[in-house]
């Protein structure tokens, strides 16, 4: 035998090395990464926790002086939940709708591509210049009043290139298989976006849908032209007037003495805490969802 | 319910590319037909603008005619979605559905399209796997997702999938490449059986195999690369195996071929 038998070698302390450095750098850039993240958290827990009380979450700023302690955000806490809700009642259906036309039936046409271009303009569009659309448009010129309605609008102008991009994604990920298994069964083409492409994709447009309302509950520039401001309990998001989490922070976090200072963090872990509710309710319906959890 | 399929001058196309050019044939009903031929002949292409599937490809058409029974399959007036109600298909690879689970990729094609009563769905479920002799290993988890069975077991569900809306004709695009030789006897011994009730047509690479489950071949041909795809020869399949009236067929049947 004159051929060198191949044979089993160690790893050599070379690649040791590199496997350590190289998992070495992916640590740091995860701690980096991690760093802003946590020291938010942090100081949004530190400084909120003094005024997160049954107080603050149950009363308004009604008739709260300047320079006085109490008061609450319970009105920015409707207000909030409100106006997101009715923001994602107008986009999410146009958003999925639009990106159930550009997958499934937009065949390189037109319409397509100046829809796509149109999205991808939307995206970059300032939140202040959704907010002054809105004004203009909605207070302005029809003459309608501050409202959470506004605000809505404005937000979901914000919200509808999220949704459809997400939700354009993940049916795109759906495999043409599918589809054409249903046909083959002499299943219609909207049946077939209804009852197999859709739930395939759901887990994936529901994480898209929740990260755009994540984006706009924290949006303060568009309610500050929208919804006006107010230190009491609006219900009726179609009528006067309401106050929002974000305009909340912005408004005391302005005032002068400590105790508004307080209220400002507190407000601000309230978002916190709603979006993080959002998210883990998104999260179960899709476990409560996945075909995995059946198995 | 089988019924015969007769296909004169069909031409197919992707966008400007023919894939396929001057099919004539005659499918048997209640038999056994099998397209053979080497790979981009265009054998799925065909198969597909039987059931009007190719249309669901961008850019893809079809010219000619396909009959079935009388009734003309591109006629201008007839829903697509109705021809392959009444033709079925089954892919090369298993294909459930992977958010519904094994009773429900079974009901799929009748629960989408129309509305039955829970006992009128289990009975016809149970005949359909008991027909894609699939019944007895699934039985006990027909609520457990589809895409948890074996390959052989996941082909054998969208077999079931498949006559559960009872077609006229049940379309194979080499149903047994993806699976190993039981899976793949399990198949072969179904589609004689099926053969009874439908009229089946299979595309397979395996010789055997056509010789084995088959009454009629019909061997595939082209020219050079970029060429369309012809139908070269189409008889018994004892006759094609045996004696092959062209040269190209006995020379690929034989293995004496690219
Ligand atoms: N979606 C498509 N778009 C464009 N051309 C296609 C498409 N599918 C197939 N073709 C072309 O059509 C011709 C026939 O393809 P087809 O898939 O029918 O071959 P086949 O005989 O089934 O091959 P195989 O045995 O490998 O499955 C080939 O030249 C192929 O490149
Ligand atoms: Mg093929």
């Amino acid at each position: 035998m004159s051929a060198v038998t191949p044979e089993i070698q160690r790893i050599s302390g070379m690649r040791r090395f590199k496997d350590k450095g190289v998992q070495a750098l992916v640590y740091l850039a995860f701690a980096i990464a991690v760093v802003p993240l946590v020291s938010v958290l942090w100081l949004v827990i530190s400084n909120g926790l003094a005024r997160f009380d049954m107080e603050f979450l149950t009363h308004s700023m009604r008739n709260i002086g300047a320079r006085d302690a109490g008061g609450g955000a319970y009105h920015a806490i409707i207000g909030t939940l409100e106006q997101v809700a009715l923001a994602s009642l107008i986009s999410v259906p146009i958003g999925l709708l639009t990106a159930v036309y550009l997958v499934e039936y937009g065949t390189n046409g037109r319409l397509k591509r100046s829809i796509s271009f149109f999205v991808d303009i939307m995206t970059g569009v300032p939140s202040v210049v959704a907010g002054l659309f809105i004004l203009a448009f909605w207070i302005l010129i029809l003459g309608m009043p501050f409202s959470g309605w506004a605000g809505a609008m404005a937000l979901s102008i914000l919200m509808l290139p999220t949704v459809v991009r997400s939700a354009e994604e993940m049916l795109m990920l759906v495999p043409n298989d599918l589809r054409e298994a249903s046909y083959a069964l002499g299943v219609s083409k909207w049946r077939t976006i209804v009852k197999v492409v859709l739930p395939t994709a759901f887990t994936g447009i529901v994480t898209g849908v929740m990260l755009a309302i994540a984006r706009v509950a924290g949006e303060t520039a568009p309610l500050l032209l929208t919804v006006f401001f107010t230190d009491s309990i609006n219900e009726d998001p179609f009528n006067g007037p309401q106050m929002g989490l974000p305009l909340y922070v912005f408004d005391q976090a302005a005032r002068p003495n400590d105790t508004a200072i307080d209220r400002a963090w507190a407000g601000a872990l309230t978002l916190i805490v709603i979006i993080m509710l959002l998210n883990l309710a998104a999260r179960l319906i899709t476990y409560w969802r996945s075909p995995a959890r059946k198995r | 319910m089988a019924k015969q399929i007769e296909v004169t001058d069909v031409d197919a196309y992707y966008g400007s590319h023919k894939a396929i050019e001057g099919i004539n044939m005659t499918i048997d009903a209640r038999a056994v037909t099998a397209f053979i031929g080497p790979s981009g002949c265009g054998k799925s292409t065909f198969l597909r603008t039987l059931n009007r599937m190719h249309e669901v490809i961008p850019g893809a058409r079809v010219e000619g005619k396909i009959r079935m029974e009388e009734q003309d399959l591109y006629g201008s007036d007839v829903d697509p979605v109705s021809v392959r109600r009444t033709i079925g298909m089954v892919f090369q690879r298993p294909n459930p559905f992977p958010t519904m689970s094994i009773y429900d990729n079974v009901a799929a094609g009748l629960r989408l399209n129309h509305r039955y009563s829970k006992s009128q769905l289990d009975t016809i479920v149970e005949d359909s796997l008991k027909g894609a002799n699939l019944w007895n290993e699934v039985k006990d988890r027909l609520n457990k997702p589809g895409s948890g069975l074996s390959g052989g077991q996941q082909q054998r569900l969208c077999i079931a999938r498949a006559i559960a809306v009872q077609p006229q004709v049940l379309l194979m695009d080499e149903p047994c490449s993806a699976l190993d030789p039981i899976s793949t006897l399990a198949i072969e011994d179904l589609i004689s059986k099926l053969k009874q009730e439908f009229t089946i047509v299979i595309v397979t690479h395996n010789m055997q195999q056509a010789a084995r489950v088959s009454d009629k071949t019909a061997f595939f041909n082209l020219a050079a690369q970029g060429q369309p795809g012809k139908l070269i020869e189409m008889d018994e399949t004892t006759k094609i195996f045996t004696s092959p009236t062209q040269k190209a067929t006995e020379d690929y049947i034989t293995g004496r071929f690219g």
